[in-house]
């Protein structure tokens, strides 16, 4: 499923009327967008909009209510393992394991240079600050060298300049023809960037 | 899969303490009955196999309740659902790697400790035969209920109460292949009983562990 011509990806993410719960609650119904190679959709909207949710619905984590969710034209979820590898994933947490240094929770040199980590590479993860660690979680989906970055509030606890750094990566990914769904509060803008207000 | 369970070992390795506790429960726990009931050889010899089982069994119970508790806490389980591996896959990877850093060590203590408790030498190799199955069912049914209890409150005080019912057909055949003069049978049912949980355990925590995640 990554496909890529002269090493760049060409993929295409669609949404046919997507209706998703939370619990009883009906969080949104209806839902259509689609996502093209380099291009990236922003979420917005209010706490419990269903940002995150939706973004756990496309990667197969949390079932659809309804909707077609299509991966270059075929359904995305048919095969949930086969379509996570396409997927590289942050969630609102770091998912970084204390007890590991640095590499060994990201075993990517490339990507923990890319974060500005390199020179902590060594370092067991409990001793890096809430920033660095979530620069480590944006090492690792650097590192999962996917198509389709799923990025929930990717800029938490990012200072101004690791915030434009990660903003850097994103458009080299985008350049590269792939595609980010990102849920932010914050005002992060990338060159060819769509928003969908939930 | 041979990442995760590489990953999984060396967590445990960082986690050193947490993984020699439920060992050095198995043996403490063990050591305290000839204390309790006296020295005499025969007694002890009786009652050896039970013993072993139960600290066994209990010991086994320890790690359970962080096996998939600090993935759910810290966001790792969404990974591991993304691996790329079906979520039966996470489910065995997990199941190897408790086994691996539980039950495989309480295998290989066992055999002193059965020697200190006066198990004749010629039940020995029944023991072990008998825990070999017996701890990889434990890590197996151990694993589902670790699964089905996490996110709920108080999964601690769960999780024994699931696994320990589920596990008295293992401890019955298990001890009874120690002490009954036909042993055959009890280990062919323990044979069986592992065949049966060996790919239904893995899937049944797969699909607990993709609802606990939604």
């Amino acid at each position: 499923m990554n496909h890529s011509v002269l090493g760049i990806f060409v993929h295409l993410l669609t949404a046919d009327r997507l209706a998703l719960f939370r619990g009883e609650r009906l969080l949104f119904r209806d839902l259509s967008f689609s996502v093209g190679a380099g291009e990236a959709l922003l979420l917005r909207g209010a706490n419990g909009a269903g940002k995150s949710s939706l973004l756990r619905a496309i990667a197969g984590l949390t079932p659809l209510a309804a909707g077609e969710l299509s991966w270059d034209g075929e359904n995305a979820l048919k095969d949930q393992p086969e379509h996570a590898k396409c997927i590289a994933w942050l969630g609102h947490l770091d998912a970084v394991k204390p007890a590991l240094t640095a590499a060994e929770n990201v075993p990517d040199a490339e990507a923990l240079a890319a974060v500005g980590l390199a020179a902590y590479a060594a370092l067991p993860a409990r001793l890096l600050s809430a920033g660095q660690k979530r620069r480590l979680a944006i090492a690792r989906v650097i590192a999962a060298k996917a198509p389709l970055w799923l990025l929930d509030e990717p800029t938490t606890g990012l200072d101004a300049a690791s915030e434009q750094q990660f903003i850097g990566i994103c458009e080299t990914h985008l350049s590269a023809g792939g595609l980010i769904i990102a849920s932010t509060h914050s005002s992060i803008e990338l060159n060819v960037s769509k928003t969908l207000n939930l | 899969m041979k990442k995760l369970i590489f990953r999984e070992l060396r967590l445990s390795l960082r986690h050193a303490a947490d993984t020699a506790a439920a060992l050095l429960f198995f043996m403490i726990a063990a050591s305290l009955f000839p204390f309790a009931l006296g020295p005499g050889p025969r007694m002890l010899a009786a009652i050896a196999p039970g013993i072993l089982w139960v600290c066994a069994l209990l010991a086994a119970l320890l790690p359970l309740d962080r096996l998939f508790g600090a993935d759910f806490e810290d966001g790792s389980l969404d990974l591991l659902l993304l691996s790329g591996l079906p979520a039966y896959g996470v489910a065995f990877a997990k199941t190897a790697a408790h086994w691996l850093t539980t039950g495989l060590p309480l295998l290989i203590i066992a055999g002193p400790l059965a020697i200190m408790l006066r198990l004749p030498e010629a039940e020995l190799p029944l023991l072990i035969a008998s825990l070999l199955p017996g701890t990889l069912l434990l890590s197996l049914l151990g694993t589902l209920a670790a699964s089905i209890t996490l996110g709920a409150r108080r999964s601690a005080v769960l999780m024994p109460l699931i696994t320990l019912p589920l596990m008295i057909p293992t401890l019955i055949f298990g001890c009874a292949a120690t002490t009954s003069p036909h042993p055959q049978a009890p280990l062919l049912m323990l044979a069986a009983m592992l065949a049966a949980a060996l790919p239904l355990a893995p899937l049944a925590t797969g699909l607990a562990l993709r609802a606990a995640a939604e």
